[in-house]
């Protein structure tokens, strides 16, 4: 054998010769280092999108073999079993199998209910109906995803987005669209990111200057018992109305137990820390590694990134609106801008609430009251959840 | 799926998510009625009639005051307490704090 063949061989068998047999790898690998570039410089979301970029680098590289979408479909379409993807696939293949199986949202949310306190939101319940309000914007991008022709299956997935809730939009996707798994959760993670430039002119626009500078009374307080007493009763209510959301909504309330019965200190120490960086190191680099360049870069990805903005916006505007009506019916007592933490997005949203509150009136304080209605939208996407596979998923 | 279909499941989801807090709302306030601190047990006439004799004591020349806080541990009132005691070379019961409030950016 010379050596020119030798060379020869060695270029044909290279990632760059492979790289020019499609433009889209190249556009694919530029995406994943601007993602990548938010999510460290710029800090979007970057515990989630450095991994989710990453990943997608990862799969874009052509020959690394991580991550087979084939295999996938195979699987879907019953033709292989899991065992096949074990042996035949590659590590995000492997890592891919936590989030099919939804093994990774949930345990995220027993993180998220671990550090989570619903003190807020006992103290003032009326918070749940702002936590309800904000999933408006979940439905309404259903209904134009339906418009624009996509599937159910796929408009639910996409509607999701507007609970802004990451791992809640990841769980539904894997369950109804699995193939639409990377841009809706980049669509998820990147509005949560940029909520503090999306929700303010939609609070200016819907508010007067009045209902922004009310103050609200102090919070009762919450005994411990009471907090306690709170996952134990909602697990047993929501999932008994709502069977299908009780991997996400049992999971975030144990986790809630862990920390609140305060004799389970390790566990909730560890739901909060280890367990959570580990899943959140599999769930973003998988997720991100189904972002494959024959699969990602269509008009549809477009139309859900679109779609995504619509859902967050309109869920902005439901919360505010229902706020609205609950700052004249309780006589000027509820100022409205907490009804647009209703969003979850925790607890960046109820940062926006008093950030918006404190322009109005350098004396205001909402933050402990937009937590209320700010942990209720994490029950609240959950329940949308529930309720969107109850129907699509069969 | 016709439009028709999908707004009829539409305002059903709405529905069903509106329903599922408002429940969660009503065992809220069950939760916050029956399982609230109780009160103190009603003491007997005597342990009243000893409660209503408090020992007298002298006053401390001057105290802090009963200091409002808002978002803040009490630890952390009291180390910021400490520190503009120390910073103003001012003993600290000859000062007055009205709140200490967290204010974040």
């Amino acid at each position: 054998m010379s050596i020119t063949s030798v060379l020869s061989t060695l270029w044909e068998t290279s990632g760059f010769y492979m790289l020019m047999s499609d433009w889209r790898q190249i556009v694919m690998i530029i995406l994943a280092c601007v993602l990548l570039y938010l999510g460290l410089v710029k800090k979007f979301e970057p515990l989630l999108l450095t991994g989710i970029a990453f990943g997608m680098l990862l799969t874009n590289l052509p020959g690394s073999e991580m991550y087979h979408p084939e295999l996938w479909d195979a699987y879907i379409a019953g033709t292989i079993r899991l065992t096949d993807i074990i042996h035949d696939g590659g590590l995000l293949d492997i890592l891919y199998i936590g989030v099919k199986a939804g093994i990774y949202p949930s345990l995220i949310f027993m993180g998220v209910g671990a550090m989570t306190d619903f003190g807020p939101l006992l103290a003032n319940p009326k918070s749940l109906l702002l936590g309800a309000a904000a999933q408006m914007g979940i439905f309404v991008a259903f209904l134009m995803a339906i418009l624009l022709g996509f599937a159910p299956n796929v408009a639910a997935s996409i509607g999701i987005i507007g609970g802004a809730d990451g791992p809640t939009a990841i769980w539904l996707t894997s369950k109804l669209a699995p193939d639409y798994l990377a841009p809706i959760a980049i669509a998820a993670y990147s509005y949560m990111a940029l909520i503090p430039m999306i929700q303010p002119p939609l609070m200016k626009a819907l508010t007067t200057k009045q209902m922004r500078e009310v103050k609200m009374e102090q919070l009762a307080p919450v005994s411990k018992k009471q907090k306690v007493l709170f996952p134990i009763v909602v697990t047993i209510f929501v999932c008994l109305l709502l069977p299908s959301v009780a991997p996400l909504l049992g999971c975030l309330m144990l986790g809630n137990l862990f920390t609140e019965s305060g004799i389970t200190d390790r566990l909730s120490k560890t739901a909060q820390n280890e367990l959570m960086n580990i899943v959140t190191i599999f769930l973003s680099t998988s997720v991100g590694a189904t972002a494959r360049y024959d699969r990602f870069l269509n008009v549809e990805t477009i139309m859900i990134i679109c779609l995504g903005l619509l859902a967050f916006e309109f869920a902005t505007a439901g919360g505010l609106l229902i706020g609205g009506l609950m700052y004249r019916l309780s006589g000027g007592k509820i100022n409205p801008l907490i009804g647009s933490a209703g969003v979850s997005a925790v607890p960046m949203a109820a940062r926006v609430s008093q950030k918006v509150g404190q322009e109005a009136n350098p004396s205001n304080f909402l933050l402990m009251h937009a937590m209320g209605p700010n942990v209720a939208g994490v029950i609240g996407s959950a329940v949308a959840a529930g309720f969107l596979l109850a129907i699509f998923g069969g | 799926m016709s439009f028709g279909n999908a707004v009829i499941y539409s305002l059903l989801g709405i529905c069903v998510v509106f329903f599922a807090l408002a429940l969660l709302m009503c065992i809220c306030l069950l939760i916050l009625k029956f399982a609230g601190e109780k009160p103190a047990a009603q003491s007997t006439p005597a342990e009243t009639a000893a409660e209503e004799k408090p020992e007298e004591r002298p006053l401390a020349p001057g105290s802090a005051g009963d200091v409002k806080l808002y978002d803040t541990d009490p630890r952390d009132a009291a180390m910021i307490m400490a520190i503009i005691a120390e910073e103003l070379k001012t003993p600290l019961n000859e000062l007055r704090f009205k709140s200490i409030r967290e204010v974040r950016e």
